[in-house]
């Protein structure tokens, strides 16, 4: 006799008589609580520290209410304005309050400061009308506030104001690909000297692709020298690949700064070895080449960082491919260039593709070296992310450069899933 | 809602934050520029202090008034008392992040500090100056700052500047013929803006960027460059303390304060008040003298100051003959748009 029973009502029962059914899903759930007690410390973790950021960055990007909580009875008289001629008096008598309240409580500069991502130099215009505002005691305000700065006359002050009525913009992320809006609210190009953002954007990713090219053409040949060599010699060389890795990037990041410094180890060489006169004879550069704060240092440095990335899931890759698929080949007659790249290459794809995924997108996020070993121009998007945080003080750029950057990964892992499949990506 | 999504942000982000809420509660951090200079407020004002039966966090930072923008939107203030340039000292002061200083409470005679009406939110410690040097044993004096900073045919090679536009726009403007008189007043254009960073692109790809003061003295030192601005106090340090060979170009040195102020709504504003009493005492602030060459901000402390010093001040006459006083008031009102457009004019 099992513990289950039929009973007269034709239901299984467990043994103390609760139908199998209802006791198999107690027992069930029992197993699923435990499970998911298992998965909860690191489903938390990860809702909080990655997650979470993530969603109130996307809300920064877009969110910003600065400008519509402290000018907010301009905002509302701005409402009926038609956006052809200056606004009426009840505006700028609307506009005098507001400023004169902003000033007491200190928030003009805020506003101001808001106001200038759009208008170049408005923050200093708006300080000072607030300053002067706060005396005026009646109307009429029109021509006394176009009085204190003839910003107060420019239909685009205007048109910039009302945009911000809703604490919803679009700036940040149009700002970011060097687009913004118009005073009739039509979508054009930025000025040229603040159209930095698209060149940054271009450059990171292509600093990232020249990285990541470079350390498959250096990483490819030599995992499959580790793959191929005998076990004892092989980890013995594996060494110099997993040394560098496990020591920290700041450090190495600085011993790059060391020995690329002008007349530092890098350009003693070169000297020595004749290449820096050898460079000057031909006129290619004059005196010492500049290494160091350069394009060069810097993808020097990254490619050394990166290596391992790139190599070590090739490596685990080929170490899987037998040698017997290369001697069939072989035996029936390719010629080793011709069975490597048909036989065995097309094998360590899935490997190709791993490192190098992994690689882009780790260097996409790259800051902390370019910032040390390259010059101005080489810094990539993260930079300045960090730049609008601990200089600008603009979380809505520094959210919006995030946005972006998390596009840029997410276009690249979709791409990569169309055409080599995500499942078919091998670490190891 | 975005009050709460900034502070969770900065909670988040900023590591400092986290750090700052495990300190023990009776700490004082004390915020400066690192360095020289950090060391000589360390000899001259915190050691005594901490003897004194105090405690003492330090931190170091470049001036970003961001930070303290940061965390007093946040309301995580762990900052008690910040070394601020003037500019900062006026804009916090504006957009309200800073105190409101009370004289009475801390006790001080405004009067008899050089500066106390310039703001009322910070006290003026000490008065620094930007200036250029040189390595003597390997660059020829050079007949003025203009031709050291901007005459590459005939002083080849690098330059270290600050990373930021103040007083680095002045001076290219007056390498570019602008009198020193009309310097704001053509700044003030969006013209006088242009003109600035195009005499600053004939040099720029010469230009290597710093950002903490210790670093203009040491790329000195490394032969990176031939010449490198810093604040004098630092090149003092480099020639006195490890016996450098350069020589601080006075021509046109930029004459600043930095001050102490106290970040809005800090939890430790009484010790704050303490401390920046503590450290406006005339002997101390004459005792600092000894450890790096900026003037005391306290007129009482001029007669306490080691004659031999002197010289050495950017307040001495032979120093002043064509200096250069950057207007706070326009830095300011104008810092935050300018350094903008530096920084997409350095990323382009």
């Amino acid at each position: 006799m099992t513990q289950a029973s039929l009973s007269s009502d034709n239901i299984m029962r467990a043994a103390d008589g609760t139908p199998l059914k209802v006791a198999l899903a107690r027992a069930m759930r029992r197993e699923k609580l435990k499970a998911v007690g298992l998965v909860l410390p690191l489903f938390l973790f990860i809702a909080i520290s990655f997650v979470l950021p993530i969603v109130v960055m996307l809300y920064n990007a877009v969110h910003d209410p600065d400008v519509a909580e402290n000018l907010p009875s301009t905002i509302a008289a701005l409402q009926q304005w038609d956006g052809k001629d200056l606004p009426a008096e009840d505006v700028f008598a609307a506009l005098a309050a507001d400023l004169k309240k902003a000033q007491e409580s200190k928030q003009a500069a805020l506003i101001g400061k808001r106001l200038n991502y759009e208008i170049s130099g408005i923050r200093s215009k708006v300080i000072s009308t607030a300053r002067k505002a706060s005396a005026l005691q009646a109307g009429p305000y029109k021509d006394a506030i176009i009085g204190m700065d003839k910003v107060w006359a420019e239909m685009s002050t205007w048109a910039t104001i009302k945009r911000s009525s809703s604490a919803y913009t679009p700036f940040y992320m149009l700002s970011m690909i060097d687009l913004q809006q118009g005073v009739d609210g039509t979508i054009g190009s930025v000025p040229k000297d603040r159209a930095v953002y698209v060149d940054i954007l271009k450059r990171t990713i292509g600093l990232s692709l020249l990285v990541t090219v470079v350390t498959l053409v250096l990483g490819y040949p030599v995992a499959y020298m580790l793959a191929t060599l005998p076990q004892r010699t092989a980890s013995i060389l594996m060494i110099f690949v997993l040394l560098p890795f496990w020591t920290s990037l700041l450090v190495r990041t600085t011993a790059w700064m060391i020995l690329m410094q002008d007349g530092g180890v890098f350009s003693q060489f070169l000297k020595i070895t004749g290449i820096t006169p050898l460079l000057n004879l031909f006129g290619l550069v004059e005196g010492d080449p500049q290494l160091f704060k350069t394009r060069f240092a810097t993808v020097v440095a990254m490619t050394h960082i990166q290596l391992p990335f790139t190599l070590l899931p090739i490596y685990s890759v080929m170490k899987t491919i037998s040698p017997n698929y290369m001697r069939a080949a072989k035996s029936l007659g390719g010629t080793p260039l011709y069975s490597f790249l048909r036989v065995y290459m097309p094998q360590t794809l899935p490997g190709v593709a791993a490192g190098c995924l992994l690689t882009f997108i780790l260097c996409l996020g790259y800051y902390i070296t370019p910032a040390l070993v390259g010059g101005p121009t080489d810094q990539m998007i993260s930079g300045f992310i960090a730049e609008a945080i601990n200089r600008e003080n603009n979380w809505g750029k520094a959210s919006a450069l995030g946005v972006i950057l998390l596009v840029a990964t997410l276009i690249l892992y979709y791409i990569y899933n169309k055409l080599i499949g995500i499942d078919r990506m091998k670490l190891g | 809602m975005k009050k709460i999504l900034v502070s969770l942000g900065a909670v988040l982000l900023a590591g400092s934050a986290l750090v700052g809420v495990a300190k023990a509660a009776d700490e004082l951090t004390i915020v400066s520029w690192g360095g020289a200079y950090s060391e000589s407020q360390r000899k001259a004002f915190y050691e005594p202090f901490i003897a004194a039966g105090n405690k003492i966090t330090e931190t170091e930072y470049n001036g970003e008034i961001a930070k303290i923008r940061a965390m007093v939107e946040s309301k995580a203030i762990n900052w008690d008392v910040v070394d601020v340039d003037t500019q900062t000292a006026l804009a916090g002061c504006a957009e309200g992040v800073l105190e409101t200083i009370d004289w009475g409470k801390l006790g001080l005679d405004k009067s008899k500090f050089i500066g106390g009406e310039v703001t009322e939110c910070a006290v003026p410690n000490i008065l620094y100056s930007t200036v250029a040097a040189y390595d003597t044993t390997k660059t020829k004096a050079p007949a003025s700052l203009f031709e050291a900073l901007f005459d590459q045919a005939k002083y080849p090679g690098k330059r270290a500047l600050q990373k930021s536009p103040f007083v680095n726009l002045e001076w290219a403007l007056m390498a570019d013929g602008v009198a020193p008189a009309d310097v704001y007043k053509v700044l003030g254009t969006p013209e006088g803006v242009d003109r600035a960073f195009k005499k600053l692109d004939t040099i720029k790809k010469d230009v290597v960027w710093w950002e903490a003061g210790a670093e203009g003295p040491q790329l000195l030192a490394d032969g990176q460059v031939v010449f490198a601005t810093s604040w004098n106090g630092r090149f003092f340090n480099a020639i006195k303390a490890d016996k450098k060979p350069f020589q601080i170009i006075w021509d046109y040195q930029a004459p600043d304060w930095d001050w102490w102020a106290i970040p809005k709504g800090t939890p430790k504003i009484e010790e704050a008040y303490r401390f920046i009493t503590y450290a406006s005492d005339p002997q101390r602030m004459a005792d600092q003298t000894k450890y790096i060459s900026y003037g005391p901000a306290n007129k009482d402390a001029a007669p306490l100051i080691d004659p031999t010093i002197l010289p050495d001040l950017p307040s001495a006459p032979e120093n002043l003959k064509t200096v250069f006083y950057p207007d706070p008031q326009f830095w300011g009102d104008k810092g935050d748009e300018l350094r903008e457009r530096f920084n997409a004019w350095l990323a382009q």
